[in-house]
């Protein structure tokens, strides 16, 4: 929670506030580089020359937590995993996002095993769900650009619909690319 | 001196059974491989043969593997890979074990290596080796219930 937000109604001032902190935001999504298994290859490659993710302000991968806003679940999550996962979603300073990426991290995908969790959702909240074994680099910058005007859309002023500051609802990015709303 | 691999089949039952009367259970041979049921009670002296006699020289314990044969008896088979890099010869020594109750001794003194394959094999089947330096779970979180490789253990997990 920073200093303003929460504080005023809205009006003509926190728009300017909204709009100038949501262009900050949007464009200087870092994430936090968190590859558990395949689909880490194509984040990694994602960054990479050909697709480029720098291009929407988002190629500063970080080490680590506390400089990051948003976290890419690339990959398999094991039951002996998520205490980890928990902890360095916790580090990272708010307002921090969870972009679940293939099918493994949205819903435990081929593993329905006793090892596996069933979707990182159980763990940290998700805002985008990414479908795909793995997604196509495409399909994950389209999850960024949905996480974009997800971040636009965020606003200081109270406001009973979107208390909790996190916006809309998590949305669904299908292997076809087609966003579904939840 | 180096032995000639087809020589481990020919030679090594033979001189493990004058050397120990009734440790060798079984001789089993599959595609060129070379395996022993030896009983648990000789197990450790086995080993110890194995690896200091210099014709066999088996300095190398590649794999502990664990067998749940569920429904059969006796229910659990443990079996070591051996490996000798001096004279490039291959063995398995197969152990049978009853059930969970029943420990075997833990070869972790004649090869390092055996501490961490034999925690292995205890966090997947609950097998237990006596004698171990530090028996506790390897891959399961340290808080887990159960041995996920039995045979009667659900996939899908308990939870």
């Amino acid at each position: 929670m920073g200093l303003i937000e929460g504080r005023f109604e809205k009006n003509a001032a926190t728009d300017a506030v909204d709009a100038i902190l949501g262009l900050g935001r949007k464009y200087s999504l870092w994430p936090v580089a968190y590859g558990l298994a395949c689909c880490a290859i194509e984040m990694i490659h994602t960054m990479a020359s050909r697709y480029d993710l720098a291009r929407f302000g988002a190629e500063v991968f970080r080490p680590s937590p506390r400089q990051a806003d948003v976290m890419i679940v690339a990959g398999t999550l094991t039951h002996k995993m998520a205490p980890i996962l928990r902890r360095l979603y916790d580090q990272m300073p708010e307002p921090k996002f969870v972009i679940a990426m293939g099918g493994c991290a949205t819903a435990g995908g081929p593993f329905r095993t006793y090892s596996v969790v069933q979707g990182v959702d159980l763990i940290v909240p998700v805002d985008v769900y990414l479908e795909g074994c793995p997604p196509r680099p495409e399909n994950l910058i389209k999850a960024f650009m949905l996480l974009q005007d997800k971040v636009q859309k965020m606003t200081i002023a109270k406001d009973p619909a979107s208390a909790g500051e996190k916006g809309p609802s998590p949305a669904r990015i299908t292997a076809e690319g087609e966003v579904v709303q939840r | 001196m180096i032995t000639p691999r087809k020589d481990v089949g020919e030679f090594l039952p033979p001189a493990l059974e004058a050397k120990f009367p009734g440790g060798v259970l079984e001789v089993l041979r599959s595609r060129g491989e070379l395996y022993l049921r030896i009983a648990s009670a000789s197990l450790l002296d086995v080993c110890l043969y194995l690896r200091d006699e210099e014709r066999w020289g088996f300095d190398f314990l590649a794999l502990v593997s664990g067998v749940d044969w569920l429904g059969k008896e006796p229910r659990f088979e443990v079996v070591y890979h051996l490996r000798s890099l001096r004279n490039n010869l291959r063995v398995g020594l197969k152990v049978d074990v009853p059930d969970e109750t029943v420990a075997l001794p833990s070869v972790s003194g004649i090869w390092k290596t055996a501490d961490w394959l034999e925690r292995e094999v205890f966090d997947l089947f609950g097998i237990r080796f006596t004698d171990h330096p530090d028996l506790r779970r390897i891959m399961m979180p340290d808080d887990w219930e159960g041995h996920p490789y039995r045979k009667d253990y659900p996939l899908e997990g308990r939870g």
